[in-house]
């Protein structure tokens, strides 16, 4: 009887030191999946190596680092090498433009995709929907060096974009786009939109399939017109206007924030979608 | 789609009226400029220069063409491209399924770092300068390995894989356990076979980004035997900005040859994407929602 006792004492002590024993489980465990984990190491070595050590690397911001030094070697020179870049009349200027060209590709491209989505999906289905898709994919598939051969070629003197201005009459003599410094942010933005906007549909258009038929249902009988509807399918059907589905986003500012908001919603989380399917709304 | 369309509502019609004309303006907007490009290398070098076309060469002539092929290293440019696609896709997704199927299991030890360790790679990256010196000191510059070995894994690409191998039915694996499989076997004769859908979109996502890629030329190859074709490109449009600036006023002839060498050369390279991407198109998009939309 002692013995026991004794033995149930040593187990309890044994579990109010957890740290001990949860090793020596992990390593049993560790050991009994070695399968497993020989497959999941590479994936971490291969982290460490191209990943954290680069990271470690960008120390060399606060270093004088120069061609004949290894990494270890170079002296510290603490913010020397952030006064001389902010001192930089060139500095500032390509960091005004990488931030202007940031938020137009980010403002414009964000809305044009989800226009142009709900503009195919309102299409019926057949072949005509197919072959625009497909054409709409077909620019995401260029590399940016193709791109900007192409580029310069409409832009130059003799190119598409001058020869269209001057046979529609808007021009009489042609330009060159891309000398001109002030185009070039919108050329920038616009090129990128060009080639972006047409595979930034697939995700919208997947989740719009998603959206349940009853809703149709339950929105006309609300007296909610068929457009509109892929945008608020929620609960809050009150249409008052005739809007059509592009002028509607156009005017979120007005009193329609509810279905923008929702329809980022719907795309950027699944948990949202499956919460419209259960009949919940959004906000 | 029942319900979505009233036939006969007036307003209906005016939409789809609408809503037609303005996609048909879009999809010109998208054919026009590359049709252009295509109908430009089929001319001759004075018709180009002259301008005056946009749907149909005024002169047809096979010149640009003759010209981009009568350069050897054009085929071994073409050679290293597929190579590098090739072997790089196959490597990457084979390499991200395995990690992705050790990282699919809750039971999984130190999973938690994993996730942590992985996703930080996702948001943070050590950026040009610190990775040209680990390449460098890896003995990778000048090297081919340097178009596969660093792009071998990706988070994402594991991200997604796993989501896939998530919905792979328990039972087979259990079954297997019984009959005394290992992971290992498991992995190989179950999952791989089962996730060809979800394998075959990462690897065609990361061979068209393989066939794209200039940069990683760009920044750590000088040998011209490693050229890929989109440095070729990256070359020759190069040439002829540098040739256009020197011939101000000068030859217009050796400008718009260059430029219709270059718009072949655009036209060679793209080519084998265009080609291939309708054929998959269906299976990308639906391999694609696997691993995004999740109900």
């Amino acid at each position: 009887m002692k013995s026991t006792v004794m033995e149930n004492n040593n187990v309890e002590i044994k579990e109010k030191k957890p740290l001990g024993p949860r090793f020596k489980r992990f390593f049993k465990d560790f050991k009994n999946q070695w399968e497993l984990q020989s497959m999941i190491i590479p994936g971490l070595i291969f982290m460490i190596i191209f990943s954290y050590i680069p990271m470690y690397g960008l120390l060399i911001a606060f270093k004088q680092y120069t061609a004949l030094d290894t990494f270890s070697t170079a002296p510290w020179v603490g913010l020397k090498n952030f006064q001389i870049i902010m001192t930089d009349k060139f500095f500032w200027e390509a960091m005004v433009n990488t931030v202007a060209i940031s938020l137009m590709k980010l403002a414009i491209g964000f809305i044009a995709p989800i226009i142009l989505a709900i503009m195919i999906y309102e299409l019926h289905d057949g072949p005509i929907k197919r072959f625009m898709q497909t054409i709409s994919y077909l620019p995401h598939f260029l590399s940016w060096i193709v791109l900007g051969g192409m580029l310069i070629t409409w832009f130059s003197t003799t190119g598409l974009l001058n020869q269209t201005l001057m046979a529609v009459g808007l021009m009489d003599n042609p330009q060159n786009y891309l000398l001109d410094a002030g185009k070039y942010w919108w050329i920038a933005t616009l090129s990128d939109i060009w080639k972006e906007v047409g595979w930034g549909t697939i995700l919208y258009l997947a989740v719009m399939s998603k959206i349940d038929p009853t809703y149709y249902e339950a929105a006309k009988t609300h007296g909610c017109r068929i457009r509109e509807i892929p945008l608020r399918h929620t609960d809050s059907i009150h249409v008052r206007t005739k809007y059509f589905c592009f002028f509607l986003i156009l005017r979120v500012h007005e009193d329609e924030r509810m279905s923008i908001v929702s329809l980022i919603l719907l795309v950027s989380a699944h948990k949202v979608t499956k919460r419209l399917n259960e009949g919940q709304s959004v906000l | 789609m029942s319900g979505k369309v009233v036939k006969g509502d007036l307003d209906s019609r005016i939409f789809n009226f609408i809503n037609m004309s303005l996609l048909l303006i879009f999809t010109f907007i998208i054919i026009i400029p590359i049709w252009n490009v295509l109908v430009s290398s089929f001319s001759s070098g004075r018709s180009l220069a002259e301008g005056g076309f946009v749907f149909w060469p005024q002169e047809f002539s096979m010149e640009n063409y003759r010209a981009v092929f009568r350069d050897e290293t054009i085929w071994q440019a073409f050679f290293i491209s597929v190579a590098k696609t090739v072997i790089g896709a196959s490597t990457h997704v084979l390499f991200c399924a395995m990690v992705a199927y050790a990282y699919s299991k809750q039971n999984l030890r130190g999973r938690k770092l994993y996730s942590a360790l992985g996703i930080i790679t996702l948001f943070f990256s050590g950026g040009m300068i610190p990775t040209y010196l680990l390449i460098k000191s890896l003995g990778l510059l000048n090297s081919f390995w340097v178009y596969i070995i660093p792009a071998l894994f990706s988070f994402f690409d594991v991200i997604i894989l796993m989501n896939f191998f998530r919905n792979v039915p328990k039972s087979l694996e259990d079954s297997a356990k019984i009959d005394g499989a290992g992971d290992w076997r498991i992995f190989w004769s179950i999952y791989l076979p089962l996730s060809k859908p979800a394998l075959a979109t990462i690897a065609l996502f990361n061979g068209v980004g393989q066939w794209n890629d200039f940069i990683t030329t760009k920044l750590y190859i000088t040998d011209q035997a490693l050229y890929p074709l989109q440095m070729k490109i990256y070359e020759i449009i190069v040439q002829s900005q540098t040739n256009t600036m020197q011939n101000i006023g000068g030859s217009v002839v050796i400008e718009t040859t260059a430029r219709g060498v270059q718009l072949a050369t655009i036209v060679i390279t793209t080519l084998p994407i265009i080609l291939i991407y309708p054929l998959l198109q269906r299976h990308f998009i639906s391999g694609m929602m696997l691993g995004a939309v999740k109900e």
